[in-house]
């Protein structure tokens, strides 16, 4: 074999945390019948794409992608989904919330109410009907409280239910993820990454991207202390004044709940940057989803939520 | 804007339950400015909800319902802190004995146990037994924060009598380093602000000797091992072989041994995510490709000299969890070591550890929360390094075959001081 050798780069926080997340999903795909991994277009499961590709070349992924569609996505998302999802050489399977309002399971919010609470049972139905017994996710415990409390394989009973008070001993990196039939696990590999540890990683792999992530010009409200995207989701109130400002989103999730915040910052450098000094939380600043009740997330992963 | 490489500590907090794990970890983030301004709005309106007033430092940490209703940590919150040089992996662990599998959970993966004890009370029985848990578990340095000074009127004597407790038990549990800090969690003297309350204290502040200690793996005389996670066919024809490094780094033409087979060959190439590098080092995630045509699958493992030991019978140390005793002839049990499940069972009880005296006293079977020495013997051979040569190829899980539940950690060989 004559190939030219890199020279080994010294083992930094980025090295070790994507190691471990590499070991995490061979451990799973080696542990579970049929895992699958969970895919919304935000930044980290992007990284986790990216990490899985890694885990396996030159092979192909041994796992489909699933997709849960609430049919209030941003447009640049789902462009990105297809993108990556090519790229990276995956079956993509969509399930839609759509379906299951149409099947009776769900009362429908109308078109501009929130769908993200609904996810939950197109993902569970969705698990259900492909026998999946693992799912990968892209959650990161210091993006809220009840996520900082969850094992790496989190356990799910047959009703797809979290249970934090009687989590699976987790020792070392012995990750145990056999479950009897109905039964699941979610894993998490980026579970110790940071917001910014995501950004450098993105950063140093210079990762593809969907382009709300960067600073641009857009037609926006303020609503419940959020910038909010005027759009097919989004109606301005009679108050409600539109206006037009630089911004970029720091997550992404529905289109009527996920806030932009105010910023010039168009390239991962500036990203970085901005993200490093930031006085209030990605979710804090920019979730509709978690500011119903204290323990908003904690109720929702409960009934089986990402 | 500095953003420079930083190293990585896994450390672990541990101490009996009320005595301020979760307040001290909470000061150390509120002061080093490591939350958000919603996530403090957050805690303090949870507190005001709860009549505690102005600020419960715990609630940073203490994130569920049932936490926050009861007033006590019941299993591991992870946080994250970054200074210029580190960033810090801080697992809260409960201090109440009946969540002693959480806190083996968090303790597993530390580098560190930060100890907080309340002054008063000096050191109970509860962390005494999380000392030894952790001491066990192979965390080899400690630092311990004497809380609640302000209680006690910052009172050097009262401190010195618990320094004293301190020094003997870290002596008989063989920590290599323990470091004995008065604090007040509650109004942050010695967290991060070095305290005006203790004239007569010159060490450091907690953040301070967390940042002054050593992160990373055990230096081991081992050699290097790679237990087999997964294979990968390589385009053109052939294989290598995946898994995380452990001991000692891999180098391209070390002469290796596959285990348990005993076949010897080199390495031809490594690999990381597809890109061949010269060496594997400690907690990478490498696959090797081997000079010579082997069979080697997942469960094998590679390995340079000295070699580890293929075994089907070992003694092991037993942290017992499940809710049925622990026992010859006791429930049907899997052991999950490295990449490997056997089918195992109990061979003989040597003897239970006794918190008190650490002495292994006769026993025949464990309860929930002990911690003993038995005789395991499994179906199919183990490659096995003693615990203290090796965190990875030491240890293993034993699961409940019925239910799939972890019901043990276990640890091959035991501790020096037993």
């Amino acid at each position: 074999m004559t190939t030219t050798l890199q020279t080994p780069h010294a083992t930094d926080h980025l090295d070790v945390l994507e190691s471990h997340a590499l070991f995490i999903l061979r451990e799973v795909v080696a542990e579970c019948e049929r895992p699958v991994l969970l895919f919304s277009g935000g930044k980290d499961s992007a990284v986790l794409l990216h990490l899985a590709a890694k885990a396996f070349a030159p092979q192909q992924l041994p796992f489909p992608v699933l997709h849960i569609d609430t049919g209030q996505n941003f447009d640049e998302v789902l462009d990105f989904r297809d993108r990556a999802v090519e790229v990276a050489g995956a079956r993509l399977i969509v399930a839609k919330v759509q379906d299951t309002i149409d099947q009776g399971k769900v009362a429908d919010p109308g078109l501009l109410g929130s769908r993200n609470r609904l996810q939950t049972v197109t993902l569970l139905d969705a698990i259900n009907d492909n026998k999946f017994d693992a799912a990968f996710g892209g959650a990161r415990r210091d993006e809220d409280k009840a996520r900082a409390k969850e094992r790496i394989l989190s356990f799910r009973d047959a009703f797809g239910q979290w249970d934090p008070r009687q989590q699976r001993p987790e020792l070392w990196q012995l990750y145990q993820g056999k479950v009897n039939p109905g039964e699941h696990v979610r894993a998490f590999p980026l579970s110790d990454w940071t917001e910014l540890d995501v950004w450098q990683y993105i950063g140093r792999e210079k990762m593809d991207l969907p382009s709300i992530y960067f600073a641009h010009e857009r037609d926006v409200i303020s609503r419940d202390g959020m910038w909010l995207a005027v759009g097919a989701f989004v109606e301005p109130n009679p108050d409600e004044e539109v206006v037009r400002k630089m911004v970029r989103f720091r997550t992404v999730g529905d289109a009527n709940c996920t806030g932009a915040v105010i910023s010039n910052a168009n390239t991962l450098d500036a990203i970085i940057e901005e993200v490093a000094i930031a006085n209030v939380s990605e979710r804090g600043a920019t979730r509709g989803d978690d500011k119903f009740s204290e323990t908003a997330m904690e109720d929702r992963k409960r009934e089986g939520y990402f | 804007m500095e953003l420079a490489t930083k190293d990585l500590l896994r450390l672990a907090t541990i101490g009996s339950v009320d005595d301020g794990k979760s307040t001290l970890i909470g000061r150390l983030l509120v002061d080093t400015r490591q939350l958000f301004d919603d996530q403090l709005d957050a805690v303090a309106a949870a507190s005001e909800k709860r009549g505690i007033g102005d600020l419960d430092l715990s609630f940073v940490t203490d994130g569920l319902r049932a936490e926050r209703e009861q007033g006590i940590t019941i299993d591991v919150a992870y946080r994250y802190a970054t200074t210029p040089t580190r960033k810090f992996i801080i697992a809260d662990c409960p201090g109440h004995v009946t969540y002693t599998r959480n806190m083996a959970t968090g303790a597993s993966t530390a580098d560190l146990a930060l100890v907080v004890l309340d002054v008063a009370s000096g050191l109970k029985e509860q962390t005494r037994r999380h000392l030894c848990i952790a001491a066990l578990l192979g965390v080899r340095s400690v630092i311990v924060a004497v809380n609640k000074m302000d209680a006690v009127d910052w009172s050097e004597l009262a401190f010195e009598r618990v320094v004293d407790q301190i020094a003997t038990v870290s002596r008989e549990l063989g920590f290599s380093s323990s470091l004995t800090i008065p604090v007040s969690a509650l109004l942050g003297d010695n967290v991060v602000e070095a305290s005006l309350n203790t004239p007569w204290y010159e060490g450091p502040t907690v953040l301070e000797a967390l940042e002054a200690s050593e992160a990373g793996s055990w230096e081991t005389a081992q050699g290097a091992r790679l237990p087999v996670q997964w294979v990968l066919r390589q385009n053109g024809g052939g294989r290598t072989y995946a898994g995380m490094v452990s001991g000692e780094a891999f180098h391209v033409g070390d002469a290796v041994t596959l285990l348990p087979a005993g076949v010897q060959t080199t390495i031809r190439a490594i690999n990381f995510g597809g890109v061949p590098r010269p060496e594997a080092t400690v907690g990478l995630a490498a696959d090797l490709d081997l000079a010579d045509e082997t069979d080697a699958g997942r469960g094998d493992l590679i390995a340079t000299a000295p070699l580890p030991t293929v075994t089907k019978e070992f003694e092991a140390t037993i942290c017992w969890f499940g809710e049925q005793p622990f026992s010859v002839g006791g429930q049907r049990l899997r052991l999950k070591h490295t990449t490997k499940s056997t089918p195992v069972r109990v061979q003989a009880i040597k003897g239970l550890i006794d918190i008190e005296s650490l002495k292994v006293v006769d026993a025949t079977s464990f309860t929930t929360n002990q911690i003993g020495l038995a005789t395991l013997v499994t179906a199919d051979a183990l490659v096995v390094d003693d615990y203290r040569e090796d965190r990875v190829t030491g240890s293993f899980v034993l699961i409940d075959e019925v239910t799939n539940a972890t019901v043990a950690a276990g640890m091959v060989g035991h501790a020096t001081f037993l």
